[in-house]
């Protein structure tokens, strides 16, 4: 037999046939995702309904020294999950039990393939006082991956979804089922402290350091109202002010930003949205009220904030909505194909970038389009470039990857990090860092992964 | 319309996946029956989307035995196309048809695909049953074949003709028609496939044979109006027929008798019931309230939602010929066993459904979760005969 | 050259001791842990200086014990296996703050009263969450034992707030952890492949941090308290999910106290603030509104007690009951089990180590910190002890075994816990856990100089 065949049928012994597949067809859509990296090949699928079965597919990699990808939704636009050199995609959807909540200490425990649309309809169900930090992303996102990769979501001024972790279950890369966080010492998953903080060797690392089969995620209160307040400027170098002024009043759940050329009455003007939210008319008038003093405090007699009256209530929704869907703007170029590129940067940043994020999309024959998000309570922002692309179009396809290489490269020169970063970017981060950061990144991948079997290529210089 | 009418939009699918949930996150899991069993990409709206374009537009990968697998898993819940947050949502099942045209095409259709093809040509029904037997669920009964004059052309369809637990349905749909005392009757073995399902499975040619073989039976013998026991029929009739005929699901009829007080109900009907939106009588017809209001109108009857109901609901698992074909059977995860745990769940006795493939896939499902004693499936058409004085 | 002379070759005479009365000091805290004898203690001055130490302690195969404010009272800083305490304090500059990005970066020694200090004069619209502790203690050692402040309901627990590092590897190596590692600014802990955990909650087993970069947070401009009572403490997991959910809250101690007389039950203590007078008008509104529910169970305390409260709990940081109390004893000593438990879990350790602390002879005193918007609670159980008299000192070391047990059996987790303590957790901990955290201690440390010891089974 065949060592092809061999590892199929070894597969076919974990998880049964029904769930692994080498189908030309089925590899076909492992093979990409929806941005613009060009495919690579897959050369097994499989998608495991246990932890156990995870452990011995694991174990079954190292023996066979076969690349591992562990997937969830599949949805980060970058390649992430698309292996680099071939071998198995971990397809973690079916692990979709939502195991616990508890309300008293605000938490859910679930498994790798829950989806943030499943999460969303359980809390509705089950505990409607309680919501997560749900990301604007299609809801079949998985709330773990979405933490994996430090995605943020409407709660983000509690901080990024990575900062609401309080524990996770893992397959380490040489197959050990281990916990950390509280659920470590204890059967309650409350917390990542008070211990070492074995999380972080998880978080970011795009799976080059084992499988998370399990996490805990906090959640919060969901309040019965909420509302967009929205704000106009022409000219970016206001926004670090307002951004400020609106950080500064602790009031908002979240606040974004954007900027679009099409239709032609929004070209040139920068919209700033703030989301409140509150249990009482009388708590939500107070937060309107704050609002409508921040133009009075921002810029000078040329350059002014404006606070807009009345949004369109077809507009508001589609920013109250949960999850909010914005992404419909992505079928404007009607080609199928959404990238963007999203760099973190100091708040200060935000201005130039906005002027040279202009110049690219021009330059590159595009139109600009940016939604950026404010970070946890006014410390950072996830500028986001979006770069529409008719997936039937090659070249349409290199434009946008084109203009995607030059925004990271401003973003790293602008001392931003490109987040969720494609495989180019991450080799650019690498050669900028610190060289004994480096070294600590690769021991730490080394000690967990000897076989460097875990989503090889990622991380790498 | 051809697969090459679709070229400029197969590719715009995003795979953003919010076609396999419902609209409002009322349900926590998948609400795409075949995603919810297979758990592949492939084995998903955007996932099939990709596929069609990279082997029939594309030509990037060939077309093949397991691409038509997986684009004849589907059963055309509609689902999708109602999730869809795009532009291009409608098409999502066009787009899936005219793949399969090409597959049909290419002679790649599975084989009980093409098995169900094949009979539907030979024996005008898929089960290669002779069409002098189609009325044998009629025999000791009142219900007459049609005549010139009759206000209704009772369209009974393959399934009600053929299939034991169906019939059933059939009769009390017949029995009841009789009480109602309008003028109706049936095509008995004239009638042939209405071609729902073909037409779904891509072969246009056969469905059209169909459709002008069933219009002139329909016109020759002076049928204006049509009830249909099926919502499959229904769908072809109505939506792919000329618009020479009123077509009517019988949900829409025995609403409007028991409206003008053409049927008297209150001999009741006690009994805990949830009831099974077909989809191609919601999603593909928008008909929600008929059948409810039925329930509603029958003395005993507490009607408990399941989970997923009128636009979310789930299909059983049995269209595009899959009671027959039988592509999503095998497992725990089957479509008809998924809700018929569902509806346990409700804590009713009795599934009430409109449609004589639903009653089929979860007369089966029932007895595969071993909750015969405790549920059991009724048409509705059933559920009003015995509720008759 | 002797170990002395090469240390005093590093960070010069005058920053290097072996002499007993240096040693002496450095040998124990205030906590109940018998003294642990350290050898030579050594104040260094830059980054480049604790490089070398490390350098050095590496060829020699001696012990490092990093040390800030040395307030854990449970030894952390207290060498088990002696060698030399790196006291970090000397190295106190705050290097930078960024106004629009809302951070501070220092170096390892900078105390919570110093930034404070610092912004107070230069960015008053600005503040950090400034934990219960005296200002002496530093902000990096509060991050990496994962201490909390007072702004941690809003806005999290402090090692939640870190966008970055310098540390000393136990090799010796110095590198950047965070946006700094490859930008000039140090405004985020995201996106990149978390290696800043390897240095939290390790106890300086994995290396020594000599900055940090700090989230600031807007400061209010009006604060307040309010005092509520009750005498059900099986009530406190509804209200506290109640209070929650209001979700305007900086802060909630929660205390209770056999002595003075006025404190016993449960008093809850929520801390809101607000920029504005309105805002804030409301909010003090809403948090009343929400005793209606509970019918006279749980009651506003106003008045003097009020009043007294205030005063103790409402400065940043607070002047608490327990310092005050801590003298009780007028023996200088005092110790407490933090436990971090899950809200519903509350009641059940509170009972619990109310009999314990009976059975020792000891009054109650309990404070309780809410942590994040209300996921879990730090339940200080404290005791006075006169550091003066040897029995006493065994029996509260007893007392805090026994409570730290009882912690573990209502499936809590101990905080900043003693060598002791922390193998009790090793010990009840996923097996395979544990021995990934060995080979990441070893991965670091391959020769085990960085505070030997801790963590160990």
């Amino acid at each position: 037999m065949g060592r092809e065949k061999s590892i199929y049928n070894a597969l076919v012994d974990i998880v049964g046939e029904d769930f692994v597949s080498n189908e030309p067809e089925d590899l076909y859509l492992y093979s990409r995702d929806g941005g613009t990296t060009k495919p690579r090949g897959v050369d097994y699928v499989v998608v495991p309904k246990t932890v156990e079965e995870v452990q011995q597919i694991v174990i079954l990699a190292n023996r066979e020294k076969v690349p591992i990808t562990p997937m969830g939704g599949g949805l980060t636009l970058n390649g992430l999950v698309i292996p680099v050199h071939g071998g198995i995609v971990i397809d973690m959807k079916r692990m979709d039990r939502i195991i616990e909540v508890n309300e008293s200490s605000r938490y859910v425990v679930l498994e790798a393939g829950v989806s943030q649309g499943a999460l969303l309809s359980y809390l509705r169900k089950n505990h409607p006082d309680l919501q997560h930090s749900m990301p604007e992303a299609p809801s079949i996102a998985t709330v773990v991956g979405n933490i994996l990769i430090r995605g943020h979501g409407s709660l983000s001024q509690c901080g990024d979804n990575s900062n609401m972790l309080n524990g996770m279950e893992i397959v380490l890369p040489t197959g050990e089922i281990c916990q950390v966080g509280s659920c470590s010492a204890s059967p309650h998953w409350f917390g990542k402290g008070p211990l070492p903080d074995l999380a972080g060797l998880f978080i970011g690392w795009f799976g080059t350091t084992g499988i998370v089969t399990k996490a805990s995620l906090r959640l919060y209160p969901r309040p019965e109202k909420r509302d967009m307040v929205l704000f106009v400027t022409q000219n970016p170098d206001l926004i670090p002010e307002l951004v400020y002024k609106l950080t500064q009043t602790r009031i908002a759940d979240n606040i974004g930003m954007m900027e679009q050329e099409k239709p032609e009455y929004m070209k040139g003007y920068q919209f700033t949205g703030v989301i409140i939210s509150g249990d009482s008319e009388e708590e939500m008038d107070y937060k309107r009220k704050v609002l409508d003093k921040i133009p009075q405090t921002c810029g000078d007699g040329e350059n002014k904030v404006t606070l807009l009256g009345e949004i369109p209530p077809s507009s508001k929704e589609r920013f109250l909505e949960e999850p909010p869907f914005a992404a419909v703007a992505a079928d404007f170029r009607k080609g199928g194909g959404f990238q963007y590129c999203a760099i973190m940067m100091p708040i200060e940043k935000v201005p130039e970038a906005w002027r040279r994020g202009i110049e690219i999309a021009h330059n590159n024959g595009m139109l600009f389009q940016c939604a950026n998000q404010v970070m946890s309570a006014g410390h950072e922002v996830m500028f986001g470039y979006n770069y529409s692309f008719n997936r039937a179009d090659e070249e349409d396809a290199e434009r946008a990857r084109k203009a995607m290489q030059e925004t990271n490269k401003l973003g790293l020169e602008l001392g931003g990090i490109p987040w969720k970063a494609d495989l180019q970017a991450q080799k650019e981060i690498v050669e900028k860092m610190d060289p004994n950061t480096r070294e600590l990144m690769k021991k730490v991948k080394k000690l967990l992964d000897p076989n460097g079997i875990m989503n090889p290529g990622n991380w790498e210089d | 319309m051809a697969l090459k009418d679709y070229q400029d939009m197969v590719h715009r699918c995003f795979r953003c996946g919010y076609c396999k949930f419902t609209s409002d996150y009322s349900y926590v899991g998948f609400n795409c029956p075949i995603y919810n069993k297979f758990r592949l990409e492939s084995y998903s709206p955007g996932g099939m989307m990709w596929l069609i374009y990279a082997s029939l537009v594309k030509e990037e990968i060939k077309p093949s035995k397991h691409l038509s697998e997986i684009l004849y898993s589907c059963t055309m819940c509609r689902n999708c196309s109602q999730e869809c947050k795009f532009q291009f949502n409608e098409d999502i099942v066009n787009v899936l048809k005219a793949a399969r045209e090409e597959m049909v095409d290419k002679q790649l259709m599975p084989p009980m695909v093409g098995q169900f093809l094949k009979n539907v040509y030979d024996y005008g029904n898929p089960y290669r049953e002779l069409k002098e037997n189609r009325d044998n669920w009629a025999e000791n009964t009142e219900i007459k074949h049609y005549e010139k004059g009759d206000e209704f052309l009772y369209y009974v369809g393959c399934v009600g003709s053929y299939d034991t637990a169906s019939q059933k349905a059939a009769r009390a749909l017949g029995s009841v028609l009789k009480k109602s005392g309008l003028s109706f009757g049936i095509l008995g073995s004239r009638e042939i496939c209405d071609g729902n399902e073909v037409d779904m499975l891509g072969e246009t040619g056969l469905f059209e044979f169909l459709k002008e073989e069933n219009t002139r039976i329909f016109k020759e013998i002076g049928v204006k109006k049509i009830v249909t026991l099926s919502p499959h029929s229904y769908n072809a009739l109505k939506n792919s027929y000329s618009n020479e005929f009123e077509v009517f699901h019988y949900t829409q009829l025995l609403r409007d008798l028991i409206k003008s007080n053409k049927l008297d109900l209150s001999g009741g009907f006690e009994a805990k019931v949830t009831y099974h939106d077909p989809c191609f009588l919601g999603r593909y017809n928008n008909e929600y309230d008929a059948p409810r209001e039925i329930l509603a109108a029958i003395p005993g009857v507490e009607l408990i939602e399941m989970e997923r109901t009128k636009e979310n609901s789930f299909c059983c698992g049995g269209g595009c010929g899959n009671f027959y074909t039988d592509i999503l059977g095998g497992g725990e995860d089957t479509p008809s066993r998924f809700r018929i745990r569902e509806a346990h769940d409700t804590g009713a006795n009795i599934i009430a459904v409109a449609c004589p493939v639903c009653v089929m896939m979860l007369e089966d499902a029932l007895k595969a979760e071993g909750l015969e004693n405790e549920l059991a499936i009724k048409d509705i058409s059933e559920i009003v005969n015995e509720a008759l004085l | 050259m002797d170990i002395y002379s090469s240390l005093a070759n590093i960070v010069g005479e005058d920053f290097v001791s072996n002499q007993e009365e240096e040693l002496y000091l450095y040998s124990r805290d205030s906590g109940a842990q018998l003294p642990r004898r350290a050898d030579y203690v050594v104040a260094p001055k830059t980054v480049e200086e604790v490089q070398q130490i490390v350098k050095f302690a590496n060829k020699e195969k001696i012990p490092i014990t990093p040390m800030g404010g040395g307030l854990t009272l449970s030894g952390l800083a207290v060498p088990i296996k002696g060698g030399i305490v790196l006291d970090m304090k000397r190295m106190d500059r705050i290097i930078e703050v960024n106004e629009k990005s809302r951070y501070a970066l220092l170096e390892a020694g900078v105390t919570q009263g110093a930034l404070h200090s610092h912004l107070e004069k230069n960015y008053p619209h600005l503040e950090h969450s400034m934990p219960d502790a005296p200002p002496m203690a530093t902000i990096v050692g509060n991050i990496v034992i994962q201490g909390h402040g007072h702004l941690s309901v809003s806005c999290g627990v402090n090692s939640q707030m870190v966008n970055g590092m310098e540390v000393v590897l136990p090799t010796g190596e110095v590198c950047k952890l965070g946006s700094s590692s490859i930008s000039p600014y140090w405004f985020t802990r995201d996106p990149l492949p978390d290696l800043m955990g390897l240095f939290i909650g390790w106890l300086g087993t994995t290396g020594i941090i000599t900055k940090i970069s700090l989230q600031l947070l807007p400061k209010p401009k009006f604060r307040d308290l309010l005092t509520f009572t009750s005498g059900d403490v099986d009530l406190l997991p509804d209200f506290i999910f109640d209070i929650t959910q209001l979700n305007l809250m900086d802060n909630l101690f929660v205390i209770s106290q056999e002595w003075p007389p006025w404190a016993q039950g449960i008093l809850y203590v929520p801390i809101v603030s607000a920029q504005d007078e309105e805002e804030f008008k409301l909010k003090i509104k809403l948090h009343k509104e929400l005793l209606r529910k509970y019918e006279g169970k749980i009651t506003l305390v106003e008045g003097k007690h009020a009043e007294k409260m205030r005063t103790a709990r409402l400065p940043v940081p607070p002047v608490t009951l327990g310092v005050m109390a801590a003298d009780a004893k007028q023996g200088g000593g005092f110790e407490y089990t933090g436990g971090i438990v899950p809200i519903e879990k509350v009641p059940e350790a509170s009972t619990r180590s109310v009999e314990i602390a009976h059975k020792y002879g000891q009054p109650y005193l309990l404070g309780y910190q809410l942590l994040t918007g209300g996921h879990s609670m730090m339940c200080g159980l404290a005791y006075c002890l006169n550091r003066a008299d040897g029995e006493d000192v065994e029996k509260v070391r007893k007392a805090i075994d026994e409570t730290n047990k009882m912690i573990l059996d209502v499936g809590g987790v101990l905080w900043k816990a003693e060598a002791p303590a922390q193998s009790l957790m090793v010990q009840r901990m996923d097996p395979n856990t544990v021995k990934l955290m060995k080979r990441v201690m070893k991965a670091l440390d391959p020769n085990a100089i960085m505070n030997p010891g801790n963590w160990s089974d």
